[in-house]
């Protein structure tokens, strides 16, 4: 008993938590690694695509929400989801237009381009804060638990309870399914085909006649969509802050990198990677110990590795190891050139 | 006027001009092989006739069309083929998706090209669910060539396909290559291995510091006393 109410508060507290975390830092990795494997530059940019994604999302749900709309008991942003992704992709292509295509037509070196995302990452953000405000916005209104607590601990009679939210499941199915979809375009269809060539070797591509912009785009549309849904998914399951999707390129940037840059497997599992561990290292593991201990028996410290205002130090740690042992990630990806 | 008719060319890389007033020509079904000594501007040749380096001077005529300015890309609809001597496969797709790759222009139906590409190098069918970056050096050349034909080219052009490869390979992607032109593709390749390459070419150029010196057939230019001493060793 004591130790099945030990795996359940874990469970309660680690591992569900970090499965939805580790979904949505799945869908921007991936977002990150494409722009990668097809453009070859970081794109610093994509939290902010992020974050402009979720904000249409809410916007459209307000409006939603206003004309009575709902979808009860699942949150009306799931709604409001779709034009998110339309205008995120629709930032992407633009970005693309208007400034990388620029760049990519003068030949510049990958750190240029990475130079001039950071600079649109200033412009989005500080669009995102002009048109909805810096202000945190809750826009989670559906059915909030799947099952709560108390009603597990009366099914199952622990002494713990696991409470799983109706948004950890949402994020979670919507993840895999955009993640299955993705993986299924790269290898089956002719177009997805054709990405994972240009990504491997651009000249063959061409000898090949792929055509280079039609592959680009399509790499951004992905990638506007990917960036919505994580960014819907990640503020319906918290709360939407546009100050969080400068902090969360962190993670992102760690699970690309530790997956191995441009492989779209390795992002996936480098996120869930990033997310345990993140989630592990500020729990605190004392309640834990304390049922597995002697009866009655709690230890007197907490526990915790590390405070939880410090768990982007942990995405910072995995990135700078990665980088010193394991440059090409999990799985032999590209090493960033200057 | 022959099949492939790159007339005059003269360019290079910035200001200075590495070949000049070369000229190259192939026919249908037969194989023309340039070579010469490192540095003579045999790969640039190559480049400049798939248009990867623009022309300052001459012309590039494909089966009666001037094709001097267009694009390397837009050479391929039109039946050229071009194998690059490195980076050749796409090394994390399998043997199967680079032929597919190599047909990516093609609408119709690819399964007939695919499979005599199978019966022209039985190894990739073998291996056709393995990724290209796993094979052997020599293997890797066969899905190059392969991938090339998948686009049912008119003219086939290799740059030193058989570049370190060991010897019995070389001879046996001669004779595949033989079997290529045989079906009446025109072959432009450009070797290292010269005696062997000129013993299976129809015609030959060696080219000295990117100038034609001899242009005469396989056969002719072995019996050349003087091509033989300068560039075959003796």
């Amino acid at each position: 008993m004591e130790i099945l109410n030990a795996l359940a508060l874990l469970t309660n507290f680690v591992l569900i938590p970090a499965t939805a975390y580790g979904a949505q830092i799945a869908l921007g990795a991936l977002g990150v690694t494409l722009i990668f494997g097809i453009l070859r530059f970081a794109n610093f940019s994509h939290g902010e695509m992020m974050s402009f994604g979720a904000m249409a999302t809410i916007l459209f749900t307000w409006l939603l929400q206003g004309q009575g709309v709902s979808i009860h008991p699942l949150p009306t942003a799931l709604l409001g989801l779709p034009v998110g992704i339309l205008v995120a992709i629709g930032v992407t292509l633009t970005a693309d237009r208007v400034v990388f295509r620029y760049y990519r037509n003068q030949r510049v070196t990958p750190i240029t381009l990475a130079m001039a995302s950071i600079g649109l990452m200033f412009v989005l953000a500080g669009l995102v804060r002009f048109i909805i405000g810096p202000e945190h916005q809750n826009i989670a209104d559906g059915e909030r638990f799947l099952i709560s607590a108390f009603e597990f601990r009366n099914m199952t009679g622990l002494d713990e309870g696991i409470a799983i939210r109706q948004t950890q499941v949402i994020t979670f199915v919507i993840a895999l399914i955009a993640v299955v979809a993705l993986f299924w375009f790269l290898q089956k269809t002719r177009a997805g085909k054709a990405m994972r060539a240009y990504s491997d070797n651009e000249d063959l591509a061409l000898l090949s006649g792929i055509n280079p912009d039609r592959v680009v785009k399509i790499a951004w549309i992905i990638t506007g969509a990917l960036a919505a849904t994580a960014a819907t998914l990640y503020s319906l399951d918290k709360v939407y802050q546009p100050f969080i999707f400068l902090q969360m390129l962190l993670p992102i940037f760690a699970a690309t990198i530790l997956g191995g840059i441009g492989q779209p497997v390795g992002a996936v599992i480098g996120a869930f990677v990033v997310a345990y561990s993140e989630v592990m290292v500020t729990y605190a593991f004392r309640r834990f110990v304390g049922y597995l201990g002697p009866n009655d028996w709690v230890p007197d410290s907490m526990i915790q590795l590390m405070s939880t205002n410090y768990k982007f130090a942990v995405s910072f740690i995995i990135l700078v190891v990665v980088l010193l042992v394991r440059p090409t990630g999990i799985i032999r990806g590209k090493v960033i050139e200057r | 006027m022959s099949f492939l008719a790159a007339t005059h060319m003269t360019c290079g890389y910035g200001g200075a001009n590495i070949i000049e007033d070369c000229s190259i020509t192939v026919e249908k079904g037969e194989i023309a092989v340039v070579v010469g000594p490192n540095g003579a501007g045999k790969s640039t040749a190559m480049k400049a006739v798939f248009g990867m380096l623009q022309l300052n001077e001459g012309s590039v005529v494909l089966d009666g069309r001037d094709i001097t300015h267009v694009p390397p890309q837009d050479r391929v609809p039109l039946g050229m083929a071009f194998v690059p001597q490195t980076g050749n496969v796409f090394v994390s797709m399998s043997v199967r998706e680079n032929l597919e790759m190599g047909a990516f222009i093609r609408d119709d139906d690819i399964t007939p090209t695919m499979e005599q590409v199978y019966e022209l190098f039985p190894i990739l069918h073998e291996k056709r669910n393995q990724l290209a970056g796993e094979l052997s050096g020599g293997q890797r050349q066969q899905v190059a060539v392969g991938r090339a034909l998948m686009t049912q080219p008119k003219l086939l052009m290799l740059d030193e396909p058989t570049a370190g490869v060991s010897p019995v390979v070389m001879d046996d992607l001669f004779d595949r290559i033989i079997e290529v032109a045989r079906t009446g593709i025109a072959v432009l390749m450009v070797e290292q291995n010269a005696r062997q390459a000129l013993e299976i070419a129809d015609h030959g150029f060696v080219l000295v510091q990117g100038q034609n010196r001899f242009t005469d057939t396989g056969k002719a230019l072995l019996a050349n006393a003087e091509v033989r001493r300068s560039f075959l060793g003796g």
